[in-house]
């Protein structure tokens, strides 16, 4: 997000409104809107905000880490809720800790970790607000474990389109609802999250290879259930026998034995590094598909055969993309986007036909992520189901994607799976409203609960959310 | 919305039963367009353009729309926004007219004016209000290569378009910043009822393919698009060409 910020203390008629106009993206940097931005610092200057509103209505945004247009409000409001980043509450016993919305998941770390406490979920970057955890409702490695981010939220404080104050916690109907509702339920103000214990900062991680698609889905399956965390890289480069080669790594929180004794004396170290920022101004087609090629040819001699027990910085291990700041700009001026879903299980044919069309297209993606998933939560629009999930980044510019992905999204509704909506940037409304059975509730819950559409996104918009 | 492949969903063609449009109109559809405004004068023309439309699956709606009808634009065409967010908005009205008469009709020549430019200042102004409340969206506008430079053999047209262009350029530039944005599409000769039993020029081209630029433009984000592409250059050259010799060309 480079658009300029303002306070949202701008007094008109003893209501604060927004006054900067700013140009918005997700992190996949397409389909750019403009709308008003405001910085509340306060519940009192959300409510404010959110009582403003206009007619192009309102929506939180937190650190702009969904890749499509999910935190965008196209001529409307967007409250950038970054400023709204205290943390009330810490019970060191419990681990639990109470936090306004707009703290993210790095400084969760920061703060927990000297203490022994984890954050429960992490996608596979830290630079994501609280909110956007739950407006997601999202997902980490160890979802076949742990389920996802809203299973470990206790209770929550959502604005809604009045402006009143709600206190929300599970069973709720409008607690399910604005689990991976998106934002478009109301703002979170705050929430209570329960932490997970961990003895030490590091991870223990085992890698192997495994040679193709069958082999890896074999393995997944078959051991999963042994690690907390789990996820494998596929090389969609890679064509013929080759197809779905890949590279697994599970983990689990190293315990103090397992440490050297001199990382036994700081066993809950965490100081990620940083590199450079990628530089700006990359012209596009600079991913071709024989450079991906060639990175993923690498990437896949680099991965030991097979490894246990290596120990890996948390950043390693989870955030290995972080360690470089705006690297969404390689991908030049076009920008890009990620496709993600899930297939239940006993949906391997589908997903394997989708590797191989991906792979016969030519797509350069660098990896693609393969996960399985536990038990769905009770969100309404939440994206996880138990199956398979595969996510890939894609360059916007990558000739035939739009027919191919619309194929894809055919076949994985056709397979009883869905996409997910924290990635998406390109999908039809009529295939997104036949992968969640839950959307009609949601949409008269909205309909109940914010009549003149107060909360509204580019996302909502283009899908008929 | 336009989303991140540039595939918009929602069309609004002012001058509805223009053929440059409706093949615009036929490939969005094709695309992710599901509804579709058609503004026009009423006629067997426009109503046909609606139900092909519809044949394909849009939602459309027909609305009756005059361009020389300065005064009511507005109106008109503030009832098409509030009905939903436009996310493209192409317009296609236009008269060529008739050279010969109309420098011997000025009223006639004043009527080509009226509806090249006058209609398009008014509308351009209103449709480019509403994008800009809406925070996106895109405002087409068909120019042509005859505005670039006013030639011997038709510069009333000509010089309706050159100022429709310069006048949509200056508008793009007045919307940076807003999210809504122009896009001027400049063909040359294309074979449509409007230069029925004209001459053709060198490097004539179709409707469609004037669509499939226009479509490909709004993909990339384009300020300006030359239909075919090759205009550009042919047009650049014959910009520096001395009057004394311009005059004479038999283009
Ligand atoms: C490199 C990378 C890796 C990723 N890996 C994963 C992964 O492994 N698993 C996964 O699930 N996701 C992953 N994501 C996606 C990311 O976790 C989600 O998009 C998340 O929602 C981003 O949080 P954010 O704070 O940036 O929210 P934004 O992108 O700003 O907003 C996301 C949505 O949440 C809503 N929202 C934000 N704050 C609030 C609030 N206070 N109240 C109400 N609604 C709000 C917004 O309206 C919007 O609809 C990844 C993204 C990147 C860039
Ligand atoms: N064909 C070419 O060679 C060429 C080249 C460059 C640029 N262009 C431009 O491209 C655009 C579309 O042209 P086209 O080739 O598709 O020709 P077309 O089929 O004749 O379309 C012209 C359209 O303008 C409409 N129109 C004329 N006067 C109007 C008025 N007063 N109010 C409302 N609508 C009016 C016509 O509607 P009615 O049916 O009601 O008359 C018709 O729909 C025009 O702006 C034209 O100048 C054309």
């Amino acid at each position: 997000m480079t658009a300029p910020r303002a306070p949202c203390a701008v007094s008109v008629g003893g209501l604060s409104v927004a006054r900067m106009e700013g140009r918005l993206t997700g992190w996949g940097r397409t389909a750019p809107t403009t709308a008003r931005l405001c910085v509340p610092t306060s519940t009192a200057e959300a409510r404010d905000a959110v009582r403003a509103a206009g007619e192009r209505g309102t929506l939180a945004r937190g650190l702009g880490r969904s890749y499509g247009d999910a935190a965008q409000n196209a001529g409307g409001t967007v409250l950038d809720m970054t400023s709204l980043a205290r943390v009330r509450a810490l019970d060191l016993e419990q681990g639990l800790v109470t936090c306004e919305a707009g703290v993210s998941l790095d400084r969760l770390m920061r703060l927990l970790l000297p203490f022994g406490w984890f954050v429960p979920v992490t996608p596979g970057t830290r630079y994501v607000t609280v909110g956007g955890a739950i407006g997601a409702d999202i997902h980490g490695k160890n979802h076949h474990v742990s389920g996802s981010f809203g299973h470990h939220v206790t209770r929550m404080r959502l604005l809604t389109a009045g402006g009143e104050e709600r206190e929300l916690t599970p069973g709720d109907e409008l607690f399910d609802a604005t689990t991976g509702g998106m934002g478009l339920t109301g703002v979170i103000l705050d929430a209570t999250i329960r932490l997970l214990p961990v003895a030490t900062s590091l991870m223990a991680v085992d890698t192997e290879r495994a040679a193709d698609l069958d082999e890896l889905m074999q393995r997944l399956e078959a051991t999963d259930h042994r690690y907390r965390y789990s996820v494998a890289w596929i090389d969609l480069v890679a064509r013929g026998a080759a197809t779905g080669r890949a590279v697994l790594t599970r983990g689990e929180h190293a315990t103090l034995d397992m440490l050297t004794p001199r990382q036994a004396l700081d066993p809950l170290a965490f100081r990620p590094r940083s590199l450079p920022a990628a530089p700006r101004g990359i012209p596009g087609g600079l991913l071709r598909t024989a450079t991906v090629g060639a990175f993923n040819e690498l990437w896949f001699r680099k991965a030991p055969r097979e490894r246990r027990g290596q120990l890996q910085r948390i950043g390693a291990f989870f955030h290995p993309l972080d360690g470089v700041p705006e690297w969404n700009r390689v991908y030049g001026p076009g920008g890009f986007l990620q496709y993600q879903f899930v297939v239940p299980y006993g949906q391997e044919a589908a997903l394997r036909s989708i590797v191989e069309q991906l792979s016969r297209h030519g797509c350069p993606s660098f990896l693609a992520v393969l996960k399985r998933f536990g038990e769905g939560g009770p969100g309404w629009l939440s994206f996880p189901m138990p199956g398979w999930t595969l996510a890939l980044d894609l360059p916007a510019s990558v000739p035939g994607l739009g027919p191919l992905l619309d194929r894809l999204d055919e076949q994985v509704l056709a397979a009883g799976g869905r996409i997910y909506l924290a990635k998406d940037s390109r999908m039809r409304p009529r295939t997104l409203a036949a992968m969640y059975p839950r959307l009609a509730d949601f949409r008269a819950l909205r309909e109940r609960i914010d009549p003149s559409g107060v909360f509204t996104s580019d996302l909502a918009r283009r899908l008929a959310l | 919305m336009m989303n991140a492949l540039g595939d918009p969903q929602s069309l609004l063609v002012l001058g509805g039963s223009s053929e440059i449009g409706l093949a615009t109109a036929r490939r969005l559809v094709r695309g992710r367009v599901e509804v579709v405004h058609l503004a026009g004068r009423p006629s067997p023309a426009l109503d046909a353009a609606a139900e092909e439309l519809r044949a394909l699956g849009a939602q459309v709606h027909v609305h009756e729309f005059d361009a020389t009808a300065v005064d009511t634009h507005e109106t008109v065409l503030g009832k098409i926004f509030a009905e939903g967010d436009i996310d493209v908005a192409l317009l296609a009205f236009g008269v060529l007219g008739d050279q010969e008469r109309d420098e011997r009709d000025p009223l006639a020549a004043a009527a080509v004016a009226k509806v090249n430019y006058l209609g398009a200042v008014t509308a351009s102004l209103v449709c480019a209000q509403a994008l800009r409340r809406q925070g996106h969206g895109a405002l087409v506008v068909l120019s042509s290569v005859a505005g670039e430079r006013a030639r011997r053999s038709n510069f009333i047209y000509g010089s309706t378009k050159a100022g429709l262009d310069a006048f949509a350029q200056g508008l793009g530039d007045s919307l940076h910043g807003t999210g809504a944005r122009v896009m001027v599409v400049r063909p040359g000769f294309v074979r449509t009822r409007m230069t029925e039993g004209l001459p053709e020029a060198p490097l004539a081209t179709t409707a469609d393919a004037v669509a499939e630029a226009t479509v490909a433009g709004l993909r990339r984000g384009a300020e300006t698009v030359w239909v075919p592409g090759a205009l550009r250059f042919v047009m650049s050259g014959l910009r520096h060409v001395p009057r004394a010799v311009f005059r004479r060309l038999p283009v």
